[in-house]
């Protein structure tokens, strides 16, 4: 029997193969087309210590190979969540990662005090969406404010905490090196990237938002090379995502250096995407002879 | 058993019935089955570049040939590209889609409005295939007239044009005045403002008002959280004051929703 399983901050994945965070709710619309057993994890849309109403529409848009989205994080808070989605998802056979956003390190502190009892395996936190109001963006881009978060939230989390990056910066390894110092568990990356589309006959922008987060194939060269850095800067763990889609852009990743992998924008075209990423690793290492996924990780030459 | 499927669709044909209006006959295998009048399927493009589907709804339902029928206008590279498509060809497609039109508010002995405007006409033909009582349909058109024959069938038909080149010269609220017509009930799909104006012709006479909404969407199932419209009341789903456009409806009570 090849081994999928892959292990993050102690905690075992049957495979490394999860879903992006706001690309698949709490996994409940999903589960008519793709049975949970399967995954890794789910990753949970972010939620708040209150509830979001999200942007106005229009909040998404096509580009060529991808697309764009301005949600604004809209979400029920967390009261909601843990009495409706964490029971949902405690009924399959597979990891759950909530995904945690705020305006400020309060409101992210009230989240993960509010989830530390609850039966969930891991954390991610979102300091990097770039769709949120206040010059709170500017959080994820700054290394003092990243390592700073980092350890307040590691002080009073009961799980292991994934700190999930913007790729809007200079340097990405220098923000991973800072989330590490802070005791993050591991790192995810990349989010979505800040782009902007015009409706060249309306002479409007194509979101309300006017901005919105790219995300799709077309994003997954610059992804792959941020996993990259990334595993080249810190010791802990990578969950690299940006426009997943096939089972060969999940290797590509983890031969960049990820552990595990996220399929994000692919869900909303094809459904079953992550389910046929899971066989498409297995094949390929049956092909290749490969006893042990984690012999691939960081793998490229 | 699960209520949709993505599945490989078979193109039975496919008849430009006015400009840029195009009506397609797709054999499928579950969706045809499962479909009530009001709900839609999303078509994916054959282009790896243009990722999102698009949601266009269900005109008809031929069960006995596993078969649906949608009439779509070309509004940009997407429904060109299916426009192009030709009998056998097939085309990805996932469906049925939202919640439909509700039929049990509608018995012998009450009266109906079917509304449609422009590219919103073509779900008021399953619905009106299937409603029970008397079917006023009105339809609303900028000049040229399409599904209009095929409408006919299934209850009197009331017609709008903005240049006045038939019916009532003017909107569809326009020519319910001018023919002096009533109903105990309103099925409406259509652009914002003659939905927004038909919420208020129903509120303010106290008649059930059901409206298809329309909103730009990603995932099409309730998941990516894009396609949302204002509740008047907080959602249960989503615990503020939005609902899913692809999911809760895309038919709301007037009610319910503010446009």
């Amino acid at each position: 029997m090849r081994n999928t399983k892959v292990t993050i901050a102690g905690v075992e994945f049957k495979n490394p193969v999860m879903t992006a965070s706001g690309t698949f709710g709490s996994g409940e619309e999903y589960s008519e087309f793709v049975d949970l057993n399967r995954l890794g994890a789910v990753v949970t849309k972010g939620v708040a210590n209150v509830p979001w109403p999200g942007n106005p529409t229009p909040r998404v848009a096509e580009i060529q190979g991808g697309m764009m989205n301005a949600i604004g994080l809209q979400n029920p808070g967390v009261e909601v969540f843990c009495k409706r989605d964490i029971p949902f998802l405690k009924k399959y056979d597979t990891r759950v990662i909530v995904n945690v956003c705020g305006h400020a390190p309060e409101e992210y502190l009230a989240v993960v005090e509010r989830l530390a009892e609850e039966p969930i395996d891991m954390m991610e936190i979102n300091i990097s969406c770039p769709n949120v109001n206040a010059g709170f963006l500017a959080f994820g881009q700054d290394p003092n404010h990243v390592e700073e978060l980092t350890r307040e939230i590691k002080k009073i989390a009961r799980q292991p905490i994934i700190m999930k990056l913007t790729p809007n910066v200079t340097d990405i390894a220098e923000i991973a090196r800072a989330a590490e110092a802070g005791g993050a568990d591991a790192v995810s990356l990349i989010n979505t990237l800040t782009g902007m589309k015009i409706d060249v006959n309306r002479r409007t922008f194509a979101l309300a938002n006017k901005t919105g987060g790219v995300s799709g194939p077309a994003v997954k060269p610059i992804a792959v090379r941020m996993v990259y850095q990334v595993a080249g800067a810190v010791k802990i763990p990578i969950i690299g995502m940006g426009g997943i889609a096939t089972w060969e852009d999940a290797m590509e990743f983890i031969l960049a250096g990820a552990t595990a992998v996220s399929v994000g924008t692919a869900n909303f075209y094809h459904p079953t995407a992550t389910v046929e990423i899971i066989e498409g690793i297995e094949r390929y290492m049956e092909t290749n002879g490969v006893e042990d996924i984690r012999e691939l990780i960081g793998a490229v030459k | 058993m699960a209520d949709k499927f993505k599945e490989t669709a078979t193109v039975l044909s496919q008849e430009e019935i006015g400009s840029k209006i195009y009506s397609l006959w797709l054999s499928t295998e579950h969706i045809p089955a499962l479909s009530r009048p009001g709900q839609f399927i999303s078509v994916f493009s054959r282009d790896s570049g243009r990722l999102l589907p698009r949601p266009i709804s269900i005109c008809e339902v031929n069960r006995e040939k596993s078969a649906l029928r949608i009439v779509y206008r070309i509004a940009g590279k997407g429904t060109a590209e299916f426009s192009t498509l030709k009998e056998g060809e097939q085309v990805e497609v996932m469906g049925p889609l939202g919640n439909g039109f509700p039929l049990e508010c509608m018995e012998e002995g009450k009266k109906a409005f079917l509304i449609g405007g422009g590219i919103g006409i073509p779900p008021m033909l399953e619905l009106a295939k299937h409603l029970k009582g008397e079917k006023q349909i009105i339809l609303g058109f900028r000049d040229e007239q399409f599904l209009t024959e095929d409408l006919e069938k299934y209850g009197k038909v009331t017609i709008a044009t903005e240049d006045g080149s038939a019916g009532t010269k003017g909107n569809v609220l326009d020519a319910i005045r001018e023919q002096n017509l009533t109903a105990d009930i309103i099925y409406a799909c259509g652009p914002t403002p003659m939905l927004r104006a038909l919420k208020t012709y129903a509120e303010e006479r106290g008649i059930p008002c059901y409206l298809s909404l329309e909103e730009r969407m990603a995932c099409g199932v309730g998941a990516c959280l894009a396609c949302v419209c204002k509740s008047k009341e907080v959602d249960s789903h989503s615990n503020v004051h939005n609902k899913r456009v692809c999911k809760d409806g895309p038919v709301f009570l007037s009610t319910e929703v503010e446009l």
